[in-house]
């Protein structure tokens, strides 16, 4: 695991035995019992894992962009109504049923955060990275975004405005960054390739 | 509540440390705990659970990871629905006696019901109290349950920028005390409105506030 674990553990007041000492112990523990009384069905802890293993992504994300990108028709729709043209792509439900795209342009790149937790647009981009969800990205970001973004390696000019979004509520913000200038002959799946999950969160340029 | 987890512009939580080639997974239980939140659900809504992991006493909530805490919420929220017994948590099996449930969300039904998703609209003829270009100020409110409004925002004067329509309130929500939709703005702060003279001159924060914890300003 990539986290430390300090030797404690998080007992419920009045439990009388020792929990295992290991998370995975812990949580199968969790799962016999649900199962056991019938209220979790196994095969669909399954499906639920291999919806956000396999099947959710930021490709899903790219593939928005490069359409908005290709098809100034789309890209009208996206900015008028992000849920409804994201759903032309068949990406919808869960954590993203209120999309709203932020455009970047010579003059404003965005920048997309939860402060007060961990809100994200999971139908496009899947499960947000550990950074995303982490104390400094989640303090900083509103306070000190070219500090933040400098940590990612990007500077933004002075003379570009910044506009942070922070996610209070449930609606979802997904960055629609700029064409790469010399892509003109690229075709939609080509441009989709070019488009980063950072690209999308705001954090770096394309 | 006035908790860790509202941690906008604080100072010295570290750097970001992006992980590169990042698994969506860092071990198998944490898929498992994910799955479980969503499998589970036995009656709490979006809110709830998020106010479960703000309960947190702040020591726990920075020391913990993500997945952590996910699993922490969904034995304490459980218990509180009633689904388990603080009995069956501790010994691992179901208490002697116990009838065997229906599953809360059978396999079949994942897909529609991850692709159905919770909408926070409600279909509901408020009109709003605020239009594109008013100026408002964020109110000082300082509840001790669940709140979507953050610190930073409190008391600063910003612009409303668009009305996303009637949503479902987190502060009641959270607590059961019902939905009371009402308008949700996206309002623009300055930088310096928030952060004072250093912070970039251009720069703007984009807030989600409910029409409740706004005033004309």
């Amino acid at each position: 695991m990539a986290h430390d674990h300090d030797g404690h553990h998080h007992h419920h007041d009045g439990e009388g035995q020792e929990p295992p000492s290991d998370m995975a112990l812990r949580v199968k523990a969790l799962e016999t019992l649900l199962v056991d009384k019938g209220l979790v069905d196994p095969a669909a802890l399954d499906a639920i894992i291999d919806t956000y293993e396999h099947k959710v992504g930021p490709r899903n994300g790219a593939r928005v962009v490069a359409r908005a990108w290709s098809d100034p028709a789309y890209k009208a729709r996206l900015m008028a109504d992000a849920t409804a043209a994201i759903a032309e792509l068949d990406y919808e439900g869960r954590q993203g049923e209120h999309m709203v795209v932020v455009e970047n342009t010579p003059e404003v790149h965005n920048l997309v955060v939860c402060t007060l937790c961990s809100c994200y647009p999971w139908p496009v981009l899947g499960l947000p990275p550990v950074w995303y969800k982490s104390a400094p990205y989640r303090s900083r970001a509103v306070i000190d975004p070219r500090g933040v973004m400098a940590e990612f390696g990007t500077t933004v000019p002075d003379d570009i405005e910044i506009r942070v979004w922070d996610s209070t509520a449930e609606v979802r913000y997904l960055v629609l960054p700029e064409r790469p200038a010399g892509t003109e002959g690229l075709d939609e799946a080509a441009l989709a390739e070019l488009v980063t999950r950072d690209g999308m969160i705001g954090v770096r340029r394309l | 509540m006035n908790g860790i987890h509202d941690m906008g512009g604080m100072h010295g939580m570290g750097p970001i440390a992006p992980e590169a080639d990042e698994p969506v997974f860092h071990a198998d239980w944490e898929a498992k705990v994910l799955a479980l939140n969503l499998a589970s659900n036995s009656g709490w809504n979006i809110d709830a659970g998020r106010h479960q992991i703000e309960l947190i006493p702040a020591p726990d909530y920075l020391r913990m990871t993500y997945y952590e805490k996910w699993f922490r919420r969904v034995q304490e929220l459980l218990v509180i629905h009633g689904a388990i017994t603080p009995e069956e948590l501790a010994s691992g099996r179901p208490d002697p006696g116990a009838e065997r449930k229906a599953p809360r969300l059978p396999a079949a039904m994942v897909g529609p019901v991850l692709r159905r998703g919770g909408p926070a609209t409600r279909e509901v003829d408020i009109a709003p109290a605020f239009q594109p270009g008013d100026r408002v100020r964020a109110k000082d409110l300082n509840p001790t349950g669940h709140t979507r409004l953050p610190r930073y925002a409190k008391g600063r004067v910003g612009t409303v920028v668009r009305d996303h329509g009637v949503h479902v309130f987190p502060d009641t929500n959270a607590h059961f005390q019902g939905e009371h939709p009402h308008h949700l703005y996206s309002v623009r702060f300055e930088a310096r409105e928030l952060w004072g003279e250093t912070a970039g001159a251009r720069d703007a924060v984009y807030v989600d506030l409910w029409e409740s914890y706004l005033e004309r300003a």
